[in-house]
């Protein structure tokens, strides 16, 4: 899933400041399962702004409301937005900008987006995934080098590993566990082989992006 | 004697590096090339190293070219995509700086921009690449230069990596890209080196051993807890902690891990960190003496 999370309220007060009835809109996929953006954490942004609001003026309405996705025209057609000026969105990137792309009022994101991501534990989600259009997981082992390796290189393991850590300290060096995992799995061999020239024209341009003015036709 | 013509005929090669000023104050960098002239074959020149920004690698490099000076052409693909590497690969191969050492680089977040973008399109295998390409008559894109390079590249591997085997594995794809020669992360296990030389050896890797010198017992632990690759023997830290000396005793330690496998490869890197001075006093210890100009 994509994996999102509250962004200081300070910074979120500051961007609505201006309106006088915002509408937060939660999105009840991604960022209700990454305990972002769910009918728990609507409630709960909605309660804060309130007594921020109230404590330091000038007096904004907040007012709440769910969607299933934010990224999908057959849910967001049934928003109603009342009489709010402005959209408080508890979604991903995708769900504020198309629910600004789709809404007359401005549209703010509440959440920063961070990474798609496997849930590891109890409120807690491991990366796995860039996005970067030309996935390599099949020879590294199931192990993506862009999301897990902090340099996203594509040959081995750099000078900066310690005992099987990354010099950065907060992770274990994805290729040392690629190295391993490939091992383990008797195709060891193939590392060796494994030189990926990453191919960044496909994170500037392909048609499933759909940026231009025909966007949605390409498919 | 050039470093290329060094290392071709076999004599034992000396490099060691400097670094270029944060500011366009060359005086320190020249006063410490100066004094290591006669003693080396080559000097590497950082690029931008530990990610803390400085003045440009190649700027630099001409600075000690003009001054007679052999310059090692330190790259990195931190800072720079395919297009800006290949393209400074030319622009220092036109002052006639060709030998190469290619680097993945520290990342940003340990440096003093750590908002910056790290580029990393490139990784040091895939610079090795970019420049075999280039001596080859092209870029990496299959098109035609109008002017080859001769470039020398070399490369960086780490003989106490932990785990060792993902890195001796990173170290054979750099065989096969075509490094000419290597330099390692400092070294001071003489048996472990030797080991390692074995493996290099069948894959006839030219290497040169990477020296740091220990100026204490203090500085060898925390080497040790600190930066990845370095492991000093407890036997070391020993000598050292029970030394009236303890920088002569780490000179004295240098010049005997070279002593001992100088036999066994192909010439010594000597890393200064700040401690300029201590280079020549560890190759006179070691009984090598000035380089033939």
């Amino acid at each position: 899933m994509i994996v999102m999370r509250l962004k200081p309220i300070a910074e979120i007060r500051e961007m609505v400041s201006r309106h006088r009835h915002v509408m937060l809109v939660g999105c009840n996929t991604c960022a209700a399962v990454s305990l972002a953006g769910g009918e728990t954490e609507v409630e709960t942004l909605l309660e804060t702004l309130r007594l921020a609001s109230s404590q330091f003026g000038p007096l904004t309405k907040f007012s709440g409301a769910m969607l299933q996705r934010q990224c999908e025209p057959e849910f967001v057609e049934k928003l109603d937005l009342e009489s709010c000026d402005a959209v408080l969105s508890l979604g991903c990137g995708a769900g504020v900008a198309f629910l600004a792309a789709n809404e007359g009022v401005p549209v703010y994101p509440a959440l920063d987006t961070l990474f798609i991501g496997a849930a590891k534990g109890m409120a807690s989600w491991q990366a796995e995934c860039s996005a970067c259009g030309k996935c390599v997981l099949g020879y590294t082992a199931g192990i993506c080098p862009t999301t897990r390796c902090a340099k996203g290189i594509m040959n081995g393991p750099c000078g900066g590993v310690k005992d099987g850590r990354c010099e950065l300290g907060d992770r274990d060096c994805a290729w040392v566990q690629i190295y391993d995992r490939l091992e383990a799995q008797g195709r060891g061999d193939q590392f060796g082989d494994l030189n990926v020239h990453k191919d960044n024209s496909i994170n500037s341009s392909c048609c499933e992006w759909d940026m231009g003015p025909k966007a949605g036709e390409s498919r | 004697m050039s470093f290329r013509d060094a290392l071709a005929s076999g004599e034992f090669v000396v490099t060691s590096e400097v670094g270029p000023p944060k500011g366009t104050d060359i005086t320190e960098m020249m006063q410490a090339a100066e004094a290591l002239r006669s003693r080396v074959h080559a000097l590497n020149v950082t690029d931008n190293q530990a990610a803390v920004m400085r003045m440009s690698t190649i700027a630099a490099c001409i600075h000690l070219k003009q001054a007679g000076i052999e310059p090692v052409l330190q790259v990195t693909g931190r800072d720079r995509n395919r297009i800006g590497i290949q393209s400074d690969l030319l622009g220092a191969a036109s002052f006639g700086i060709t030998t190469v050492l290619a680097l993945t680089g520290d990342h940003v977040v340990v440096g003093d921009h750590k908002e910056a973008k790290p580029v990393f399109d490139l990784d040091s295998v895939q610079i090795l690449e970019a420049v075999a390409a280039l001596n080859s008559g092209t870029d990496l894109a299959g098109n035609e230069l109008h002017g080859t390079p001769e470039l020398l590249v070399g490369a960086v591997v780490t003989p106490d990596a932990n785990p060792i085997k993902p890195q001796l594995a990173k170290f054979d794809k750099k065989v096969r890209a075509g490094a000419q020669y290597f330099q390692t992360q400092a070294v001071y296990d003489a048996q472990n080196f030797l080991g390692f030389m074995e493996h290099a050896r069948e894959r006839g890797a030219k290497v040169l051993a990477g020296i740091v010198v220990l100026r204490s017992a203090r500085m060898a632990r925390f080497m040790n807890k600190n930066i990845p690759g370095i492991a000093v023997p407890p036997r070391l830290i020993n000598e050292l902690e029970n030394s009236d000396n303890p920088e002569q005793t780490g000179v004295t330690i240098a010049a005997r891990f070279i002593e001992e496998t100088r036999d066994h490869c192909d010439g010594v890197h000597i890393m200064a960190v700040g401690a300029d001075h201590l280079v020549p006093l560890v190759l006179d210890a070691a009984g090598i003496g000035e380089v033939a100009q």
